[in-house]
């Protein structure tokens, strides 16, 4: 690909609300007989991967499933606290699959592909009655039926619960049904395994390389398809919401072979978290945003009321500036503009805290109206939590609050059916860009690892297999030069960064804190142009400073130094992807915000003409600029508008 | 924000073939507003600055949901906070100039791949051998078609809750997985979901937790104090009466199950 291509999403023709059924009703099928004669390597066990491979095991594929942990129910998916959205209208609040469509859209800030949304929508509803007949706890009424909650962006009550622990019990009933295959010999389970590269061979992903953390072992894996559905790369900040495994590494490996990163810049910054309190933090801890449905967010109206009891204030000296300024959506409004108002009204000097890095999120009124217990009911362990880290007690103070980063919108390209540009290679979950564009709503992104895994993998694989029957019968060895060659460049890189560790006097973790500052500070939540391409320069520094001068201790064996090392070495240069893809979009759009892109009021402005597309990247090297190709984002049911909350 | 002193005492295991040791190390400037693991971060940033190899431990998600996390810490599971992994482990619980030991856990179906790293994996064969409801994706009946009572729901997710860390294992002197083994059987011996597969699942959990090494319950206790999720013994006495229930009943004497486990 030396020029530039113009990518296209595959969706099926027709009116929207039949693409999906049109996808299934001509695809490619494998007759139940012949699919135990094909393999797929699922690499990730959160809820993406988990249902990917138990669903693809149900249909009688072979699977190998990857994770990096010692057990597949260890994925980070099983942080998720507040819930899982889905189109059910149980509330009988005017709900229904094109409004639960509309507002993703809305909320993505018009930067997503409608065909797939309005899947993810349609699928909402069967993932609930997926999990219920796994056995999945969600909370519920006295009459025995589902309960339902709000979030961010939406107008109605359509997220689904299990107290504040919803991704982890949405993650077990995954876990259980891969183990389910794992008794029956369909799925064979690799943990303490990492992803170091895909195979090519004839122009189809036929296998990866991966590293087995315990051993060091380099090991060599064959299959037919490979989908990679490894989260994201929120941890490119150092500091961030996301678990201390969490890394690019399977995907930008992917990406080095050939793969499409779209959408770099597209980052999450979520509004309620545990403000930073020093430089020995390794990673930020979330308040869920169902918080938001009964504590209001403010701050004092008077510079000198900051350092104060905040008892102390008076109701007229706060200001509860969400509520003041986005009356409809109130508390309520999507995770970028609450972020980015918090974030204002401390560059004004208003913030609480040691830091003045923060704002109140307050539960007083909540607690003075529906009593102690009711509060302690729905976020008591959101509250423990809290209390147990700052050693402050919610019931009795406000929360202090700040945003931090925690999800990442963007990630490989991929079509309608998942698969990225390279044959046989699919990416799910939030290791894609998919269906968010540039912010994603709350409770979606289980909704969408569900999605991918129960509901899209399962045809478009067997569509995959199905149209390349005859040439995947014929089986690659791993004995194959395109495996000889991927493993020896995968051993020698470590190889290498043994050796060279020995002489610099930089540790990862150092190098790593200072590439995060600079990502945080400049493709974090405002950026300029100046600011931009300092941040190029300085990871440039930094990468100079890994190659020459990183100094690492420990074996080939389990080594947590080296495995942050490797994975440094991606994110250093994601980091400069970021950038650059930042630089590129001369716009405001969800939580990519340009300074120099904005509304009189500060909100974000969009340039509809010119940038509606994805921005899918093309590695060239190391060092070297990555090409830009683009997808163009056609909007033939909504209309994109200013995206207002107020 | 205070500063303090700490002594460690750690286990060093190079592999599992190797014995392992103790080794003593001592850090200054430890913030009390830390976490335990960030402690140990310092540690390790300092040992790799020595040139040393650094102390192998697992966390995840620090913030104890994942389970990753699993040190013994001056003789219990998780450190001397009730309810908290040790990923939820803060300084200022611990007094300046203390000493600290840190082991992994300890438990034959435990062994340690290196430090205080062990190889859980005895728990996930456990759930593979019946800790599910055996459907597969695909179109199922309307959530709300099926209604669950709120008190019974709300038991099903405080058995749900297991983290699956192994704690109950490591602070068992028998080293029994029967704390976790229940929660699971208990979640789905609740719930409508679970009835069909119901005895089936009591046998066959309770056979593989005997075959991985796991001692037998002699209701100690010790588990229920050390899990961080609170998760209540009485659930190990609903795993032994689902037990005893499928043992006895007309299909399982027919010989379906192995009923040699004994629970």
């Amino acid at each position: 690909m030396s020029e530039p291509i113009t990518l296209k999403s595959g969706a099926p023709d027709g009116p929207l609300v039949n693409k999906w059924d049109n996808y299934k009703a001509n695809m490619k099928l494998v007759n139940p007989a012949n699919k135990r004669k094909y393999s797929v390597i699922v690499v990730g066990t959160g809820l993406a991967g988990a249902s990917a491979a138990a669903s693809l095991a149900e249909l009688g594929y072979n699977v190998k499933s990857f994770c990096t942990h010692d057990s597949a129910r260890r994925a980070h998916s099983i942080a998720a606290q507040g819930g899982i959205n889905a189109a059910k209208g149980y509330p009988n609040d005017a709900d229904s699959t094109w409004r639960l469509f509309y507002d993703t859209i809305k909320g993505g800030d018009y930067r997503a592909r409608e065909s797939n949304v309005y899947r993810l929508a349609q699928n909402s509803t069967s993932i609930i009655d997926q999990c219920v007949a796994q056995g999945v706890p969600f909370a519920r009424e006295y009459s025995g039926e589902l309960a339902n909650r709000s979030f961010g962006g939406s107008q109605v009550s359509r997220t689904f619960y299990a107290r504040g622990q919803t991704g982890q019990q949405l993650l077990l009933g995954a876990y259980s049904s891969l183990m389910k295959e794992v008794a029956k010999g369909k799925v064979e389970l690799f943990p303490y395994r990492e992803m170091l590269d895909v195979v090519m061979v004839d122009g189809k992903a036929r296998g990866i390389i991966t590293r087995n953390l315990t051993t060091g072992e380099i090991e060599r894996h064959s299959a037919d398809v490979v989908i990679l559905a490894t989260g994201g790369y929120g941890r490119v900040y150092f500091l961030s919401t996301n678990a201390m495994n969490c890394n690019v590494t399977a995907i930008w490996r992917a990406h080095k072979r050939g793969a499409l990163f779209a959408n770099p810049c597209y980052v999450q910054i979520h509004p309620t978290c545990i403000p930073v309190s020093g430089s020995h933090q390794a990673k930020l801890t979330l308040m869920s945003e169902s918080l938001r449905n009964d504590g209001r967010v403010w701050v004092p109206k008077n510079k000198a009321d900051c350092k104060k009891d905040p008892a102390s204030i008076a109701e007229d000296d706060r200001d509860y500036f969400l509520e003041r300024k986005y009356p409809s959506f109130g508390n309520l409004v999507p995770r970028d503009v609450a972020s980015r108002n918090a974030k204002e009204v401390c560059d004004e000097g208003r913030g609480v805290g040691e830091s003045g890095l923060a704002v109140y999120l307050d539960f007083r009124d909540a607690i003075k109206r529906d009593g102690e217990s009711v509060v302690r009911e729905k976020y008591g362990n959101l509250f423990d939590m809290y209390h147990e880290i700052t050693n402050e007690s919610p019931y009795k103070n406000p929360m202090r609050i700040y945003p931090a980063v925690h999800y990442t919108m963007g990630g490989l390209w991929v079509d309608y059916s998942l698969m990225t540009n390279l044959q046989g290679l699919f990416c799910a979950g939030e290791a894609n860009f998919s269906d968010h564009g540039a912010n994603r709503l709350g409770a979606s992104a289980l909704m969408q690892g569900l999605s991918d895994g129960y509901f899209v993998l399962p045809y478009t694989v067997t569509n995959y297999i199905g149209t390349h029957a005859q040439e995947l019968l014929k089986k690659v060895d791993t004995s194959h030069t395109a495996f000889e060659q991927a493993e020896k460049e995968v051993r020698d890189g470590i190889k290498n960064l043994l050796n060279r560790g020995k002489n610099g006097k930089r540790t990862p973790t150092e190098i790593y804190r200072d590439l995060g500052i600079v990502v945080w500070e400049k493709v974090g939540m405002a950026r300029d142009e100046k600011g931009l391409k300092e941040a190029v320069e300085q990871i440039k520094v930094l990468q100079k400073d890994f190659d020459t001068n990183l100094q690492l201790s420990g074996d080939e064996h389990l080594n947590s130094n080296l495995e942050m090392a490797g994975r440094l070495a991606d994110f250093l240069e994601l980091g400069a992807l970021m950038a650059q893809d930042a630089l590129n979009r001369h716009e405001s759009c969800g939580g990519h915000f340009r300074v120099e892109s904005q509304h009189p009021d500060g909100e974000a402005k969009r340039d509809d003409a010119n940038y509606s597309y994805v921005a899918a990247w093309e590695y060239k090297g190391t060092g070297q600029l990555a090409a830009l190709h683009k997808e163009q984002l056609i909007f033939e049911n909504v209309k994109p508008s200013v995206r207002s909350y107020k | 924000m205070k500063k303090m002193r700490v002594r460690l005492k750690i286990w060093r295991q190079e592999s599992p073939q190797v014995k392992g040791h103790f080794e003593e190390y001592s850090l200054n400037d430890i913030l009390t507003d830390m976490s335990f693991l960030e402690m140990l971060d310092v540690l390790n940033e300092t040992l790799t600055k020595e040139g040393k190899r650094p102390v192998e431990f697992e966390s995840d998600c620090r913030e104890g949901i994942c389970g990753t996390c699993s040190l013994m810490v001056s003789g219990q599971a998780h450190g001397p906070v009730l309810g908290a992994t040790t990923c939820q482990l803060y300084m200022r619980t611990f007094d300046d100039n203390e000493l600290i030991s840190i082991e992994p856990w300890r438990a034959k179906a435990f062994p340690v791949i290196r430090d205080l790293v062990t190889d859980r994996r005895a728990l996930d064969r456990i759930i593979a051998a019946g800790g599910y409801v055996s459907v597969k994706a695909g179109p199922h009946a309307d959530a709300n078609a099926m209604l669950v009572p709120k008190d019974l729901s709300d038991r099903a997710m405080d058995a749900a809750a297991c983290i699956g860390c192994g704690a109950c294992v490591a602070a068992c002197p028998n080293a029994s997985a029967s704390l976790f083994t229940s929660a699971k059987i208990t979640q789905l011996a609740l719930l409508p979901q679970g009835q069909p597969e119901r005895k089936r699942r009591a046998i066959n959990m309770v056979a593989q937790m005997d075959k991985e090494l796991f001692g037998s319950c002699s209701n100690l206790g010790e588990c229920e104090a050390a899990c961080p999720k609170r998760i209540s013994i009485q659930n190990i006495a609903i795993m032994k009466q689902e037990y005893m229930k499928a043992a006895l009943a007309a299909d399982f004497r027919a010989g379906m199950g192995s009923a040699d486990g004994g629970a």
